[in-house]
């Protein structure tokens, strides 16, 4: 597990470790049956499936994504260009959270996965009578007439006194829409099953024939709380591309501002998992040093949810000394009242009766569904990009990694308590070691086809990145994956056994992103 | 329990007086009080952030009468954010067909006003516009919660809507 080097057992799969980060590559694969043999070595190789995406023409392919200890592996599978519907070989069989990822690239591009028999639609709710990213870009998408005729075929538990519960896909409060639907026995959920995209945009399509610089006001669109982590690994993902390495103040901010959406996501998630379990002074306790925290963004980088500040070669705002003094000074004003709130939350029975043994996600089956992130965290999946690669900045201030055992809500807790802690005193050791300011480099330009890869470790996991530029900066294809899409089926594991009133609380405790997942 | 009732001594107040409360602007049809049933047509959930910070002790939205609600049924205002993707455009009929009038609708963000980044998509319809008539409109990428309290100010003190 930490052996760093490449090994042996995977043939002709070389990284070379990089300044900025992750060792990280392509491998593009012969044939299908080479594509097949290669992810089964990289899966039991330990491999974690990290995502599948597709792209059209006038390349079209499957990339698979797989992160090992060594760094981030991606698969690729040239498509034949003249067939319409052209297939490629099912890894469901063998990794099943790949399921929904080739229903995805069904659904949009109609490459047909062969060996998965799930033939359900995904994420394109059979909303269009041909599959969008099949056309050309630009072009009209003619909808389906006979969208929206049949319901979606959930599967069913029948027997005595069993009952369905929809819910959504407008959800009671502010709360990004999807579908849930329980199959309940009494107060007890039998079984959860998941139904999104209702939040698909369309963004793989959005990002062909675009600029480099539009590119990356949309890739800080994927998810509005994740916005630091999708913008850095687009820029990452461009930056690999043009060969490019930016300067180490510009590693130092990146980092900086990539604590500080963590710090402000784990703040307001605390808060609301708090209020969900009917502790009312958490929700206001959190809610005020979130806020506090989003005032000093917008002082000091001019928004309050930093976005568009990571940008490809750079970022937007340098900082002087007087601003790094007063974040100094909030880092030690925050972690006092942290762990002042981490006591009270401890102390209090009635909160950790409601935390404790509820929505556990075993710490095998995480495994076995290859989870990262706080989840995976909590259910004691020792991965965190920070900690197990330490490019520069991560090598010089290496973060702990924060871990718990028991993978109930009461792990997702402590995990966030103990996360929000190593960021703060990563972030004052970046603050005080801050190297000299320069911001930004204007990127190089490319003559031929490029290619790249970007991933980081966002608030909820690994983010990942991946561009294809044709000649001068135009992108042919893009597409940034959430952790989100691997972590919903989790929640679907997580909740059944639980009560129904528990739900909300499990869901709170998991904060998945809807528009990250649908894209 | 004793550190947590300290905690709140501590706290103090931390809400920041601002504009008039609702109960001096309040049009004729509608109470002394908002609510607001809220929907997300697709949006990257920064707009949903800072509707999230407007419950905070700061803002206290909720002190001033106004109040997000579970049921269209209950709500005066619709508010509606994300540029409103294929998918959602029936739970967007169907939210706003269950409020009764008189009712607003107000758009909020970039990508309700006019479809923001996503307006060029095949999956989106470019804004709340296109599929039902808006009274209201809060361009911003997220809005801050200054900019949404005084647009829920001003949603609710207009005068009836052109939707009625």
């Amino acid at each position: 597990m930490d052996n760093r080097n490449p090994r042996q057992s995977l043939p002709g799969l070389c990284l070379i470790p990089r300044e900025d980060g992750i060792p990280r590559a392509l491998f593009p694969q012969e044939t299908p049956e080479a594509y097949l043999a290669q992810a089964r070595i990289l899966e039991s190789a330990g491999g974690r499936f990290l995502g599948l995406w597709g792209a059209g023409d006038p390349e079209p392919r499957i990339c698979t994504a797989f992160l090992l200890r060594e760094g981030l592996f991606v698969l690729v599978l040239p498509l034949p260009k003249e067939t319409p519907s052209p297939t490629f070989p099912s890894l469901s069989g063998f990794i099943p959270a790949a399921n929904r990822f080739e229903r995805t690239v069904r659904d949009l591009f109609g490459f047909r996965p062969e060996g998965l028999e799930d033939t359900r639609p995904w994420i394109g709710h059979d909303l269009w009578a041909v599959p969008p990213l099949s056309l050309p870009p630009g072009s009209p998408v003619p909808e389906n007439p006979g969208a929206g005729s049949s319901d979606y075929p959930f599967v069913r538990v029948t027997g005595p006194g069993v009952h369905e519960i929809p819910v959504g896909p407008v959800h009671a409060g502010i709360i990004e829409p999807g579908h849930f639907r329980f199959q309940v026995v009494g107060e007890k959920v039998l079984r959860l099953e998941e139904l999104l995209g209702y939040t698909h945009k369309g963004v793989d399509g959005l990002f062909r024939n675009r600029d480099i610089a539009w590119g990356a006001r949309l890739a800080a669109r994927i998810s509005g709380d994740s916005t630091v982590a999708t913008s850095m690994a687009y820029a990452q993902a461009i930056e690999q591309a043009l060969d490019f390495s930016p300067a180490a103040g510009v590693r130092a901010l990146r980092a900086l501002l990539l604590e500080r959406e963590r710090i402000a996501n784990h703040l307001g998630d605390l808060g609301a998992i708090g209020n969900d379990a009917g502790l009312g002074f958490a929700l206001s306790q959190f809610g005020c040093l979130k806020e506090n925290l989003l005032r000093k963004n917008r002082q000091h980088f001019g928004a309050r949810y930093l976005f568009d500040q990571v940008t490809p070669g750079g970022v937007r705002t340098s900082l002087d000394d007087e601003a790094i003094a007063d974040l100094l000074e909030e880092n030690g004003i925050l972690l006092e009242e942290i762990l002042a709130l981490h006591k009270i939350y401890d102390d209090h029975g009635g909160l950790q009766d409601r935390f404790q043994n509820t929505g556990v996600l075993l710490p095998e089956v995480a495994h076995r569904l290859g989870l990262g992130g706080v989840v995976g965290r909590a259910s004691a999946q020792a991965w965190d990009l920070r900690a197990d690669h330490g490019g520069d900045p991560y090598r010089r201030f290496p973060p702990a990694l924060a871990l718990a055992h028991t993978g109930d809500v009461a792990a997702r807790v402590l995990v966030r308590f103990l996360e929000i802690q190593e960021s703060l005193s990563f972030s004052r050791a970046l603050l005080e070691h801050l190297p000299e300011h320069s911001i930004a480099e204007s990127i190089p330009d490319n003559s031929g086809p490029a290619e790249g890869l970007g991933i980081v470790e966002g608030f909820r996991g690994e983010v990942l990145a991946w561009v294809r530029l044709a000649p001068h900066g135009v992108i042919e294809a893009a597409h940034i994956q959430d952790p989100s899409a691997l972590l919903w089926p989790a929640l679907e594991i997580a909740v059944p056994g639980n009560l129904v009133a528990d739900f909300p609380l499990i869901n709170k405790s998991f904060n998945l992103s809807y528009s990250g997942n649908d894209l | 329990m004793w550190k947590l009732l300290l905690k709140i001594f501590q706290t103090g107040i931390l809400t920041e007086k601002r504009g008039r409360p609702l109960s001096q602007t309040h049009p004729p049809g509608f109470g002394k009080s908002l609510a607001i049933r809220h929907v997300d047509a697709g949006s990257c959930n920064g707009c949903e952030l800072e509707l999230w910070a407007l419950e905070n002790p700061y803002y206290a939205l909720s002190s001033g009468g106004v109040k997000f609600v579970a049921s269209p049924r209950h709500a005066d205002l619709l508010l509606v954010t994300g540029p409103v993707t294929r998918a959602m455009k029936e739970a967007l009929l169907r939210t706003r067909d269950a409020i009764p009038g008189p009712r607003r609708v107000l758009a909020v963000g970039d990508c309700a006003c006019n479809g923001g980044i996503f307006r060029d998509s095949y999956a989106v319809h470019g804004g709340v516009d296109g599929v039902i008539p808006v009274d209201h409109h809060l361009p911003g990428c997220p809005p801050s919660p200054d900019e949404l309290l005084e647009a829920i100010h001003h949603a609710f003190g207009s005068s009836p809507p052109s939707s009625e």
